[in-house]
């Protein structure tokens, strides 16, 4: 529904964050078995249930009390700016209603690094 | 997080300084229609079904064959039923017990206390030197169901009288409301207030206004009818937080608060969710 506008939004983001940032520096390749251990942990309940509040390619019954999880690389050109979206989403919203998963060690630092790692293969 | 809840916690009692209860009320009424320009606020009473069309149709249905009936029956014959002493649970209410649910939670001048209507009713069997019963489901909340009953189509009329404790009481209450806590460090107002209507997994959002209006409620979850504090104990813990004691004064103040933001709506317990 709201999916262009996100996209629109979010190339705005990414053109803005291109003027300071280096061409985007060639990827290093991250293993399918690692982004399948980040899909686990972002799907699982009792990890981060993510789906619980986005939705994720992939998802069933996903919530929409978080914005959908599209385009992550142009929105997050920057890997560690997702990172500490996931680590603590109060840095750039104190006013968040996402729950600090690095701060108040929901999950531990691999695991969002694991999971940081699929959200930006999205 | 000290930090970031203390901060969190003066944004939203700058926002209301010096608001009145009643001005808080009327603050709320005035979000949700801001919110949610086309409902009628008084579908709020009814929940999460006020917004979402799909779950409100299998709602109507289940509500055909209510699974609350039941308990209202049993808790008819637990309130008519004498104690020891001969006396009855009609003794110890106003009008016999009969319709005055929309004056609980009430402050009590004598003792300081919040009244809720469990806590009334426990109180009236220990008076009357009978054993108190559990809080959360089974007689007590039948009791409730059969006095909400009565109460239908009341409206909710939550009094803070003039006494600086009942004031506190119901700062407290709005307190709790509005402060993070637990590991996911949520507050009640961020996913009954801000997220509204939306949804969580499967479940849609309830808002805060008529939160209060329906108790208690049979949950197809619990398989039976229970209180309203039960559903705190499950929103606390839901957000990894601990969570208080039934009938403990924060919950009763919590109560007293939020039974306060839906006054004059109208009263529709015991009711059925998924
Ligand atoms: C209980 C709700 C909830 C859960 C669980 C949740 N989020 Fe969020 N998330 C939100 C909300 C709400 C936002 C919108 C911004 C805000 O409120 O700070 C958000 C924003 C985001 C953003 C920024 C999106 C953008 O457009 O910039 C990312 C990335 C994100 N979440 C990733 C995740 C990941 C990964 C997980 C699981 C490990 C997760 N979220 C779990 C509620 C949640
Ligand atoms: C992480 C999200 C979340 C938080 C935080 C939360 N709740 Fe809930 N609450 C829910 C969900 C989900 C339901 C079930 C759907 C519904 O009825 O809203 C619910 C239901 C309720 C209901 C029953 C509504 C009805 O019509 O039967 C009440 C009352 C309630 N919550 C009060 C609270 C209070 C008080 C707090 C804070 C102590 C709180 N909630 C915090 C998610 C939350």
């Amino acid at each position: 529904m709201d999916k262009k506008a996100i996209l629109l939004t979010a190339l705005l983001g990414a053109a803005g964050t291109a003027l300071i940032a280096p061409a985007v520096v060639a990827e290093q390749a991250i293993s399918p078995e690692r982004l399948e251990q980040g899909k686990a942990l972002a799907f699982d309940r009792f990890k981060g249930n993510c789906l619980a509040c986005h939705w994720i390619e992939g998802g069933e019954l996903t919530g929409n009390y978080g914005p959908p999880l599209v385009a992550m690389k142009i929105r997050y050109p920057d890997r560690e700016a997702l990172r500490e979206q996931i680590w603590d989403a109060a840095i750039k919203n104190p006013h968040t209603r996402m729950p600090p998963f690095g701060r108040n060690r929901i999950l531990t630092e691999e695991e969002i690094d694991l999971v940081t790692d699929f959200i930006h293969s999205l | 997080m000290k930090k970031l809840i203390v901060a969190c916690f003066l944004t939203v009692m700058m926002a209301s300084a010096h608001a009145t209860p009643e001005q808080d009320r009327l603050a709320l009424r005035a979000f949700f229609q801001e919110r949610f320009p086309k409902l009628d606020l008084n579908e709020m009473i009814n929940g999460l079904y006020a917004f979402d069309e799909g779950a409100r149709e299998q709602w109507l249905e289940m509500e055909d064959f209510p699974p609350y009936e039941i308990a209202i029956e049993e808790g008819e014959e637990a309130f008519n039923k004498p104690f020891a002493n001969g006396k009855t649970y009609a003794d110890c209410f106003a009008n016999g017990g009969m319709g005055v649910k929309q004056d609980f939670p009430y402050f009590d001048v004598g003792t300081g206390e919040i009244i809720t209507m469990e806590y009334a009713i426990n109180k009236c069997r220990t008076d009357n030197d009978e054993e108190p019963l559990p809080w959360l489901v089974g007689e007590l909340a039948q009791i409730a169901a059969y006095m909400a009953y009565t109460s239908r189509g009341n409206k909710m009329n939550v009094v803070i009288p003039d006494d600086p404790r009942a004031l506190a009481a119901y700062e407290a209450g709005k307190e709790y409301y509005y402060t993070r806590r637990g590991q996911l460090e949520f507050a009640c107002e961020n996913c009954h207030m801000q997220s509204a209507g939306m949804m969580l997994r499967a479940d849609r959002l309830s808002g805060m206004l008529g939160q209060a209006t329906h108790w208690p409620v049979y949950r197809s979850k619990w398989g039976e009818i229970g209180t309203i504090q039960k559903r705190f104990q499950e929103c606390n813990s839901q957000v990894r937080a601990k969570p208080y004691e039934a009938q403990s004064q924060e919950y009763r103040q919590l109560e007293y608060f939020l039974s306060y933001m839906s006054n004059g709506m109208e009263l529709n317990g015991p009711a059925s969710r998924r």
